[in-house]
């Protein structure tokens, strides 16, 4: 598997926080890559500057083999890296269809206004959002807003996505449909950067899996690995057996 | 006591729309600009306003209409900035004055054409307003608001102190400068012909603007600005390239009044009340929408007009605008456009 991403000693301080500190791991063509750790770890953080949001203070992002360290995110996204929000930022005055539309315009194809609404409507098919398309980004569910923010980011036609907890404040039926978009997201050949609390998702979905823990890289592995590894269970999974019982459940 | 105002003022009020309409815009949005029924909307408009006074050469008529087509100018180039990427101008009203000084100038100083000298006016300011714009759209929120209040007073300032265009006592139109018209009686129907056309113009270019790609990047802008940049809008440059759009017109505007009033000074150039009440026009209307700040405008001129000539209401008008925007912002964000949205969902197919 070729790498796709590469992110080599990055660091980010905020004042006196040390929120990432000498964070390198890679992303190959096709994979997908677990991003877990408690809370305050510094997953969006790094999430934030992988697609440029934050600049960092050291350390370099290579994408496809491009030095995209501190090029803001709108640069990003036409080079195919699109993200998703953990809280949901849809363009709340405009409709589905507009939001996605946007994603489509300004992502790596650059579409023009027309093909981008019918490659909207088509991603919308996809992530089962195209009856609401007319509708206002308002009006949606949670769980509806969460498809919208894949939606959105998959319009742009990203090589690879990453999502920010879009299985959060789902109930089971919605996480179990979103899976099944996730899946069907990876067999289209984009590759995804997950960060996820639903540990039982993540494990299943996940090719490899890294643990952030107080902005450092705490382990990396196949999920199995990660699960039984003492310093994860003691930071972040807390039950021994944990992993036993999360692969069983699948 | 009052009901919970909605934060947005394009909030729509009616969200479900049965799946058979849902390729509608798909397909009713191709064809283009000239099937659209606001751009028929907007010549017919223009066209009245041109026949009517003609008819009978009602001149007093068309003194009344010319302010209203000034007010329907800036309101929809204000709209541009407000209505459709968010940002709130204070200082509007420096793109008209600045370009009345520079067209005046050109015009009667340096003896050039009319309509030549108005472009230049217009592309002068617009060019100002893109440098200007790529420092002071850095700032967000109420900075911005601020900086173009900042804006505006030192524009004033260096126009008031500045020789060629006569410092605080500004320019005068010498009577042969109506030559090339014709004399001043055709040069003032053919001024107002041509503030008409330029008030039309307004109206198509935020017609076009708001069905193009650049304008979804503005709306997604003003819904958020974070997000959009994260889905590939280069925001920066989009709104320093809307803030010199939006100065365009109203300068080449500027020119065209100031020639026909036949003087200009800073005071009446750089008027900081018109700017003020602009964003009152296009909140009274219905911000973001096309027909919504032209309406606004056209309102609230002939109001304001009003109670200017009223013996009685005189100088009371800011006190009526500020109760009006009060009244507006609490109980219709969305304007009356965004009120007859509320009525008649469907209007939002037709009406933008």
């Amino acid at each position: 598997m070729s790498t796709l991403l590469q992110v080599t000693g990055v660091s980010l301080r905020f004042g006196g926080l040390l929120a990432v500190s000498d964070v390198s791991f890679s992303i190959g063509h096709g994979e997908i890559l677990g991003l877990i750790g408690p809370n305050g770890a510094g997953k969006t953080t790094l999430f934030n500057i992988v697609n440029g949001v934050y600049k960092v203070d050291k350390g370099t992002i290579l994408f496809e083999g491009k030095d995209i360290t501190n090029r803001p995110p709108n640069d990003v996204v036409h080079l195919g890296l699109s993200r998703t929000h953990q809280i949901v930022k849809p363009l709340n005055g405009m409709t589905v269809l507009e939001n996605v539309t946007v994603g489509a315009c300004f992502g790596r194809d650059y579409l023009s206004l027309q093909p981008a609404r019918q490659a909207a409507m088509e991603v919308l098919e996809r992530v089962g959002l195209a009856d609401r398309a007319e509708t206002s980004a308002r009006s949606l569910t949670i769980a509806g807003k969460k498809r919208l923010e894949v939606a959105r980011a998959l319009a742009a036609r990203p090589k690879l996505l990453l999502l920010d907890e879009v299985l959060a404040g789902l109930n089971p039926t919605e996480i179990e449909q979103m899976i099944q978009i996730i899946r069907g997201i990876r067999q289209s050949g984009i590759s995804v950067f997950m960060i996820e609390h639903v540990m039982q998702a993540i494990m299943n979905l996940s090719d490899r899996i890294v643990v952030l823990s107080f902005g450092q890289k705490l382990a990396e592995g196949l999920p199995e690995e990660v699960s039984h590894d003492p310093q994860v269970i003691e930071a972040y999974l807390g039950d021994p057996d944990i992993a036993d019982k999360l692969l069983e459940d699948a | 006591m009052s009901p919970q105002p909605p934060t947005d003022a394009a909030a729509p009020s009616r969200e479900s729309v049965p799946s058979a309409s849902r390729s509608a815009p798909l397909t009713s949005r191709r064809g283009g600009l000239l099937l659209h029924p606001v751009f028929w909307l907007t010549l017919v408009f223009a066209g009245l306003m041109i026949a009517v006074p003609l008819h009978g050469n009602n001149v007093a008529l068309r003194e009344d209409l010319i302010l209203v087509a000034v007010a329907v100018i800036l309101a929809s180039n204000l709209n541009l900035m407000i209505g459709y990427t968010g940002y709130v101008n204070f200082g509007h009203i420096v793109f008209y004055g600045l370009g009345g000084y520079i067209g005046l100038y050109l015009a009667t100083v340096r003896h050039w054409n009319l309509i030549l000298a108005a472009l230049t006016a217009g592309v002068s300011v617009s060019l100002l307003a893109l440098v200007f714009g790529v420092g002071i759209l850095r700032l967000r929120g109420a900075y911005f608001a601020l900086a173009t209040i900042g804006v505006l007073v030192a524009v004033n300032s260096f126009v008031a102190n500045f020789d060629p265009f006569g410092r605080s006592e500004g320019m005068y139109v010498s009577f042969d400068a109506y030559a090339p018209l014709g004399g001043p009686m055709r040069a003032l129907w053919i001024t107002y012909f041509l503030v008409v056309a330029v008030m039309a113009l307004s109206m198509i270019l935020s017609l076009a603007i708001k069905k193009s790609k650049f304008g979804l990047g503005l709306f997604a802008i003003r819904e958020d600005e974070n997000a959009a940049v994260v889905l590939g809008i280069n925001a920066r440059v989009f709104k320093a390239i809307i803030y010199s759009v939006s100065a365009f017109l109203p300068a080449v505007a500027g020119t065209l009044m100031f020639y026909k009033n036949g003087m200009i000074d800073p005071s009446i150039a750089f008027e900081y009340m018109l700017s003020l009440e602009g964003i009152v026009m296009l909140m009274l209307g219905g911000q973001g929408t096309v027909i919504g700040a032209a309406l606004g405008g056209g309102l609230y001129e002939r109001l304001r007009s009003y109670l200017l000539t009223s013996p009685r209401l005189s100088n009371f008008h800011l006190v009526i605008a500020g109760g009006m925007l009060l009244l507006v912002v609490l109980f219709a964000p969305g304007g009356l456009i965004g009120w007859l949205y509320r009525l008649i969902p469907r209007a939002r197919k037709v009406i933008e």
